[in-house]
């Protein structure tokens, strides 16, 4: 049985819109200058208070765009985003992409009133949030520390930059500058530096491209603390599957600057035609065969599972494939993820 | 006896150039270097242009203006009570305009090369442009801002054409030291002369080897 849809859909024959829990709301259109072409961005979704959603997709689709339009950084052609009650962007004439009930809650305070009157566009000093760079941005000048302490609001607990420091384990090296830290050590740098000022939204580019297995697995239990723990909302460019199933709660597919499906992970990505007790997913690294079997070798997490698999089962299976792995009652099966 | 007057109105020339010249700068290159258009080239191009103009010319057209019967030195003297002929804030003036390109060409260069990221990281930290500046974007603009200051520091010491022009030798007033030395070679005071170029020589020389020295140990350091 497919769960529950996240976001309550626009049904053509409900006669009652039903109220929409979003947090943040964004809609924005944009042409892409890819090296494909042009390309039209045209995205709009929204977000609960708390969630973690992952944008997936091929490079070029417009995943960093859009998370550079959220922060303000990148001006959409047209646009509107509202985070909480405050009204980050409109650009006054968006485009009819969004279905009417989006549009009506995006547009309209809880009293009925409407709150888009004129083009808006808040700057990224003002909107609340943490950004965490591809390449971490960290300051050179810099020690951890400092990085830590410049990005804390006059206002805050001087307390937060220990308590950062501590969870991103970092205390050994605080007065460290950028140069002297290893990959993983300024990737925590930057998610420390993006969290401090306590954002309502999280933004994190692919902020795990730059290390290795070992260190992503452990980096993503950084993120999910971190996120637990200050209670964010975030948002997550990846294109590593393991992650996004580990992380996310919600998933965005995006090819050719548009939604191609979004939902929980499991949903968006597996088929669901099998009721299983467990379900993991990995990449195959080795597919052997033995005797009348195939023993396929699949990395998931940062540890090899090996997999018995017949001559019909290993049909359409390929090293370097993504798949999951589900378990009925002590009997593994291994499916290509779609 | 040396008449150490022209070696300190040099002084005091080539620091309150400079100084004018670091408030000046820092913000006109980072504005160049923030969109790129073509019609910011021309501006570059005007800004460049003492470099390429003879010092005379510069000094011509600025005698010509600054002049009481030209339009902006007759406003600047009705107005301001400002007159810019043949006196020290006229030198200074001219100073900053003919070294200006010294100044705002490495900076623009360091701004140009710094990583868009540095700027937009700080902005996403909730950061005015202001504090962008003063705390992230200068302190990694050192060697730019080195290289910038000694250049029109040293350039306003050894200037002539343009204050000869628009200040021609008023002793103690626009007497500089570099027109102290023509002065005294015209008028065959060789010992004189040497004593000024000896001394000219020696600042410029000191003060390109801190520069170096600075420079050593900064690269030595890492980031």
């Amino acid at each position: 049985m497919n769960p529950a849809p996240r976001f309550p859909q626009a049904s053509p024959g409900s006669p009652q819109p039903p109220a929409i829990p979003g947090f943040l709301h964004f809609q924005a259109t944009k042409i892409l200058h890819t090296a494909s072409g042009k390309q039209l961005l045209d995205i709009s979704f929204q977000l609960k208070k708390g969630s973690l959603l992952a944008l997936y997709g091929p490079s070029g689709a417009g995943k960093t765009t859009i998370l550079r339009i959220l922060a303000g950084l990148t001006e959409p052609d047209t646009g509107y985003i509202k985070m909480d009650d405050e009204l980050w962007l409109d650009t006054g004439h968006t485009s009819a992409s969004l279905t009417i009930e989006q549009r009506r809650a995006a547009t309209t305070r809880p009293s009925g009133a409407p709150i888009r009157s004129r083009s808006t566009m808040l700057p990224t000093q003002s909107r609340s949030i943490g950004f965490v760079f591809q390449d971490f941005a960290l300051f050179p000048h810099m020690t951890v520390r400092q990085q830590l302490e410049f990005a804390l609001p006059a206002t805050a607990d001087r307390q937060t930059i220990d308590e950062l420091l501590e969870m991103m384990e970092l205390q050994e090296l605080q007065h460290r500058k950028p140069a002297l830290l290893s990959g993983g050590q300024q990737q925590r740098t930057a998610l420390a530096r993006a969290i401090a000022r306590r954002p309502a939204l999280l933004l994190l580019d692919e902020p795990l491209s730059a290390v290795d297995d070992e260190m992503r697995f452990k980096l993503q239990d950084f993120i999910g603390k971190a996120h637990r723990f200050y209670g964010l909302t975030t948002i997550l460019v990846s294109h590593y599957l393991p992650e996004i199933f580990r992380l996310s709660d919600e998933v965005i597919v995006l090819e050719n600057g548009k939604t191609q499906r979004q939902g929980p992970p499991t949903r968006v990505f597996l088929e669901e035609k099998i009721s299983s007790k467990f379900r993991t997913t990995g990449e195959i690294v080795d597919i052997r065969p033995a005797d009348i079997v195939y023993i396929i070798s699949i990395l998931s997490a940062n540890s090899i599972v090996k997999v018995i698999a017949t001559a019909a089962e290993r049909t359409g299976l390929h090293v370097g494939q993504k798949v999951m792995i589900a378990s009925k009652a002590f009997n593994p099966m291994i499916m290509p993820i779609t | 006896m040396i008449d150490w007057q022209p070696l300190w109105l040099s002084l005091r020339l080539a620091i309150l150039t400079t100084a004018i010249l670091l408030l000046l700068g820092i913000p006109l290159a980072r504005w160049l270097a923030t969109r790129r258009r073509t019609w910011k080239a021309v501006i570059e191009a005007i800004i460049s242009l003492p470099m390429v103009l003879p010092p005379s010319v510069l000094g011509f057209y600025l005698l010509l203006a600054f002049s009481p019967a030209a339009a902006p030195g007759r406003l600047l003297d009705h107005w301001l009570n400002i007159r810019l002929v043949f006196t020290f804030p006229g030198l200074v003036v001219a100073s900053v305009i003919y070294s200006l390109p010294f100044m705002v060409n490495p900076l623009l260069a360091g701004f140009r090369s710094l990583p868009p990221h540095l700027r937009e990281a700080s902005r996403t930290l909730g950061k005015s442009d202001w504090t962008t500046l003063i705390h992230i974007l200068l302190p990694n603009l050192r060697t730019a801002l080195i290289t910038g200051t000694v250049l029109c520091f040293a350039h306003t010491i050894g200037e002539f054409g343009v204050v000869m022009m628009i200040g021609g030798s008023i002793p103690g007033v626009t007497r500089v030291a570099s027109v102290a030395i023509y002065d005294e070679v015209q008028s065959t005071h060789y010992p004189e002369a040497n004593h000024y170029a000896l001394a000219l020589l020696a600042l410029s020389f000191s003060i390109l080897l801190l520069v170096y020295l600075i420079n050593h140990r900064h690269n030595r350091s890492p980031l």
